[in-house]
């Protein structure tokens, strides 16, 4: 059975540091080019249809602003 | 009639504290102090009161960790004399800041540096004047007796925990070495969880429960309009232990031309000297500061409108003689006596220095 | 499928634990002490013990982590809060006690108080967190830092002659009959957070079965320190401070 995901970032709290981008496995985040009110770029779903929802992203999130979702399909 | 018990000083404030309801002594060994701790660690108060007593690898450590037990809202202290305090001042200085009561016993010796074993007066500036950084303010209480020993002990900690900030006992090696009777006082028993949840569970770190915020114990301010805030609540603090808590003891003062202020060991030799010196047709009085903060500015300066001349007595270069005469602020003669190094005044030396100043 | 139909509250797996608070996070972008800050949480939630827990926070970057775990805390002096601990676990021994530190706080300024807690085998928790610098300071050389590196006091590198060896002090404690479970970790990706996230746990554990001292150090990274990318710091850390500071517990009894 496969997984469906996909992810919420809370976009005020992120410092698009980009710690969930290389721990995403099917490399679906990417950072905007727009900037946040504090100035950062923000992690986003740059390709939704490949998140499996695993939470390797959030799970390192340092900040806490990524939430998952998953389904199975 | 109540119990009265022989004993020493040192030995008055390890039984006070189990019998007032202290939770915790944390403490290090440094001669002339020692016996607060072995007397604890004899009487084993863990298997009747709950309450714990642990040597601590430094004075650093001990004042710390009275940090902790103290955080939660507990009646914690340690004893120690002048080098440990010294080392101690890291602590009082955020405690102070963080609004902790907790009660320290110094039992003075001879400074500076590893100084002297002997009883000494010479770290008055120490307590009374910060010793740590910043503007802070420690409660002093100076017992001269071992019974004054064993009261100040529960009273210590009725006034920190009143106004939330570390008191002090300022005694010397002769209040923690003599023996004197000692009348025992009704026990107290410890705090409960629930009872310090009523008492301290706006501030204590009891555990954080669904129905009230967070508590963190900090002295950190990093904004200054914070940092100035807080300061100025300090400073309302310390006038009102000005207004409500300053303690002295007067004698022979009503009729006196002259008065010699004294406190601790040294305020004993005075009574004596005050005894010889009436029996020569000099009236003098004495006035024993028990606060040594507050200081008892007010009352000298009240008294100073019947007096001729001052004479202040230490054991140590001249310290609290200080605080005297900011208080006289030029309107009468203070004059100092005192001796160094370990060595108690007689109270003949005493007679000398007022036949000197009387003159 | 659709996103839409799979963001819904029944899909959520993951996301902000409740112990957290609403405050954001004053660290630098990709800075471990939010992961850790995290997993300490989440520990404290699944355990049910946020009313059970007194936290000690240290002086360095984390002297705010009050700020973010609801949990009551008590802000130490440089490098005593393993005394503070003492005295709230000794005075209170119900609470789930813990310490946060950083290696200046808890190896340089706080060795005694750090060994002799552990050599009493109090019943507490340390978490140091080991970024081998003094990151709030502006990145001097602590006593972590590795032979060589660069940090705003070693500008030409740590020299040994001059400053000494690095100190394994974990190594150290762990040869301390008081500790009972002495574990070096990391946060730079999922399964190393999933494992220092069981290590809390099990230190926790341990401390309410009186087991003694649990001794977590968390291998982090400083990029502002280290003057690296988030990425390239946790590259960095890898490929120095891992040869080094070995992952892995070194006491668990």
């Amino acid at each position: 059975m496969a997984m469906k995901g996909a992810i919420v970032v809370d976009r005020e709290r992120c410092k698009g540091c980009g710690v969930c981008i290389v721990n995403c496995p099917a490399k679906v985040i990417g950072l905007t080019k727009e900037v946040n009110s504090k100035g950062y770029p923000m992690s986003y779903m740059a390709n939704p249809e490949e998140c499996t929802g695993c939470t390797n992203c959030a799970t390192v999130c340092p900040d806490s602003v990524i939430t998952v979702y998953r389904v199975k399909v | 009639m109540a119990e009265k018990l022989l004993m020493k000083g040192n030995e008055a404030v390890a039984i006070a504290a189990i019998r007032c309801g202290c939770d915790g002594y944390f403490g290090y060994p440094i001669t002339p102090q020692s016996e607060v701790m072995e007397t604890l660690m004899e009487e084993k108060p863990w298997e009747t009161t709950g309450m714990v007593v642990l040597q601590a690898e430094s004075e650093v450590a001990s004042i710390n960790m009275l940090y902790g037990g103290a955080s939660c809202g507990k009646k914690v202290m340690t004893s120690s004399s002048s080098p440990g305090i010294s080392l101690m001042c890291e602590g009082f200085s955020y405690m102070a800041g963080a609004e902790l009561p907790c009660l320290v016993v110094n039992v003075v010796r001879g400074g500076p540096g590893l100084g002297s074993i002997q009883a000494s007066q010479a770290d008055y500036f120490q307590a009374t004047k910060g010793g740590g950084h910043g503007d802070y303010q420690l409660i002093v209480l100076a017992p001269n007796s071992v019974q004054e020993m064993y009261d100040f002990v529960d009273l210590g900690f009725e006034l920190a925990f009143k106004y939330r900030n570390p008191a002090l006992i300022l005694t010397d090696g002769v209040i923690g070495q003599m023996m004197e009777k000692v009348e025992l006082r009704p026990e107290k028993k410890r705090w409960t969880d629930e009872e310090v949840i009523k008492l301290h569970g706006d501030w204590a770190t009891t555990g954080k429960t669904k129905d009230r915020p967070q508590h963190a114990i900090t002295s950190l301010a990093l904004e200054s309009a914070v940092l100035e805030r807080f300061n100025l609540r300090l400073i309302e603090k310390y006038k009102k232990l000005n207004e409500q808590e300053v303690r002295f003891e007067k004698t022979n003062c009503d009729d006196a031309d002259y008065i010699i202020i004294a406190y601790g060991a040294a305020s004993r030799v005075c009574e004596k000297a005050v005894e010889l010196a009436r029996s020569e047709g000099i009236k003098v009085g004495l006035l024993r500061p028990i606060t040594l903060y507050p200081f008892p500015t007010k009352e000298i300066q009240n008294m100073a409108k019947q007096l001729k001349a001052i004479l202040t007595v230490e054991m140590s270069a001249g310290q609290m003689v200080q605080d005297v005469r900011l208080a006289i602020n030029g309107a009468l003669p203070v004059e100092f006596f005192g001796r160094l190094g370990g060595i108690i005044p007689t109270p003949e030396e005493v007679v000398a220095a007022l036949k000197k100043m009387v003159k | 499928m659709d996103v839409k139909d799979i963001i819904k509250p029944e899909n959520k797996v993951y996301g902000k634990c409740p112990v957290l608070t609403e405050r954001v996070l004053h660290y630098c972008p990709g800075c471990s002490h939010g992961t850790i800050h995290k997993l300490l949480a989440e520990v404290i939630q699944e355990m049910g013990i946020q009313d059970k827990t007194i936290a000690i926070s240290p002086v360095g970057c984390a002297v705010f982590a009050y700020n973010y775990i609801d949990i009551d805390w008590q802000q130490a002096p440089h490098g005593r809060a393993a005394a503070l601990a003492t005295g709230a676990k000794r005075i209170c021994p119900d609470k789930y006690v813990f310490t946060y530190q950083g290696d200046g706080d808890l190896s340089a300024i706080g060795t005694a108080e750090t060994i002799h807690a552990c050599n009493r085998g109090e019943n507490i928790v340390i978490i140091l967190v080991n970024n081998a610098i003094y990151g709030m300071t502006g990145g001097q050389m602590s006593p972590l830092t590795l032979e060589g590196q660069v940090t705003s006091t070693t500008p030409y590198g740590r020299d040994i002659a001059l400053n000494g060896y690095p100190l394994k002090i974990t190594n150290l404690i762990a040869q301390l009959d008081g500790t009972c479970y002495v574990t070096r970790q990391s946060v730079q990706n999922a399964a190393a957070v999933r494992k220092t996230k069981k290590a809390i746990r099990k230190a926790f554990e341990n401390s309410a079965q009186k087991k003694g001292t649990s001794f977590i150090e968390v291998v982090s990274s400083c990029n502002s320190g280290w003057k690296l990318s988030p990425v390239d710091a946790n590259k960095w850390m890898e490929d120095n401070m891992f040869p080094f500071y070995e992952l892995g517990d070194l006491k668990d009894k």
